[in-house]
């Protein structure tokens, strides 16, 4: 395919799960039926989610610790952490 | 830091104790059990009861009568020694039921713990309850830091702290004083006789702060080792419940941030306390809160 702008050829990438055709030459955009309202749906989604519980100024930035996710399930805490949970 | 664990003719002493206790219509149970042993102080089970040697280093005296007889009136929220301290050999020894501790393995009773601080906070207040004071251990803990990169850390957000916690100026007077737990964390909750949550170790209750008994969970979430999904719960299951220590809606960090800051410190201070006498490196979740302390200490000019 190519661009109906520039005549340059055009390449496909998926975003998130929609595709995307890009001209190699002039970077210009091609978007089929539907995939404009799939990256707005996509946008709002994303503005509506729960804004991330908030903390002090010396808060950690990001988790700090990696935390195993098992779907949902416990996730029981061990060593320096249990002693930090459960004793003075 | 005391690591030494109880003389050997205080085991006994106890589960003799617990014997009495118990009574003789006590079903027959299997011979005593020790709890905990460490830092000095022995815990032993003795079928449905627990006696505890307490810290052999702490002046106990007449509060811990207050707070002992103070904890017997709120027995919906903690489960409370059964009788006044005894002394035994020159340690204060007190006698309690047995509760079954939190299981780290389960789900954490994140809300049953916020349930049972806001009931205790929202209690009247007895005039002659004993004070809580101010935070004392975070003091006393960063005191015994030795030399090192991370010692230094620490003591650098240490010096960031209001005079009054780091044990050098006056108390600012209490603004509304509240009943306190005043050192909760999630090995002061068993399940009672009736399977109900309770609090134990009433060792620090009295007036207080009660932003003081959020401080800890609010420090390990601020360092990024308590998940946000426990701390909301917490947090959450607090408010839910009414509880005084923060807004009901709005930022609870303009409560929280002084305890919070101190807890971390102590904790981080603690950790590297603990690894250094192993001599082993800080695990991840150590390392984060040394970390914490490095942003207390950049952040902020000293108070």
């Amino acid at each position: 395919m190519h661009c109906p702008k520039c005549r340059g050829v055009m390449r496909t990438y998926t975003r998130s799960g929609v595709h995307i055709e890009q001209c190699d030459s002039c970077r210009g955009i091609f978007l089929d039926y539907g995939e404009l309202e799939a990256l707005s749906q996509m946008e709002s989604q994303y503005r509506a989610a729960p804004p991330p519980a908030a903390a002090p100024g010396w808060g950690a930035p990001a988790p700090a610790v990696h935390h195993h996710h098992h779907g949902g399930h416990h996730r029981p805490h061990h060593g320096g952490v249990f002693h930090m949970l459960f004793s003075t | 830091m005391r690591t030494e664990t109880a003389p050997p003719g205080l085991l006994a002493r106890l589960a003799e104790i617990g014997r009495d206790a118990a009574g003789p219509d006590a079903p027959p149970h299997p011979g005593p059990e020790t709890l905990y042993d460490r830092h000095g102080v022995l815990v032993v089970r003795v079928g449905d009861v627990v006696v505890k040697a307490h810290q052999p280093d702490r002046e106990y005296g007449r509060p811990l009568h207050d707070r002992i007889r103070l904890a017997q009136t709120l027995p919906r929220v903690l489960l409370a020694p059964l009788g006044p301290p005894l002394d035994i050999d020159g340690r204060t020894v007190t006698v309690s039921p047995y509760g079954e501790p939190v299981d780290p393995q389960e789900e954490l009773p994140w809300e049953e713990g916020a349930r049972l601080l806001a009931e205790l906070h929202a209690a009247p207040v007895p005039a002659d309850a004993p004070s809580w004071g101010r935070p004392t251990r975070v003091a006393k803990v960063v005191s015994r830091l030795g030399s090192g990169p991370a010692e230094d850390v620490v003591r650098r957000a240490f010096a960031t702290l209001p005079s009054w916690i780091r044990g050098e100026g006056i108390e600012p007077p209490a603004e509304t004083e509240h009943l306190i737990h005043g050192d909760w964390h999630l090995g002061q909750m068993v399940r009672g006789p009736g399977g109900r949550w309770r609090l134990i170790d009433i060792e620090d209750l009295g007036r207080g702060s009660p932003a003081w008994d959020l401080a800890r969970p609010a420090a390990l979430y601020s360092g990024g080792v308590l998940p946000p999904d426990e701390w909301t719960r917490f947090l959450g299951a607090y408010q839910q419940a009414g509880g005084p220590a923060v807004p009901t809606q709005g930022d609870p960090w303009t409560a929280l941030d002084l305890p919070a800051r101190s807890l971390a410190i102590q904790i981080a201070a603690t950790c590297v306390l603990s690894a250094g006498r192993s001599e082993r490196s800080l695990d991840g979740a150590e390392q984060a809160m040394v970390d914490a302390c490095a942003r207390i200490g950049g952040a902020r000019r000293p108070a």
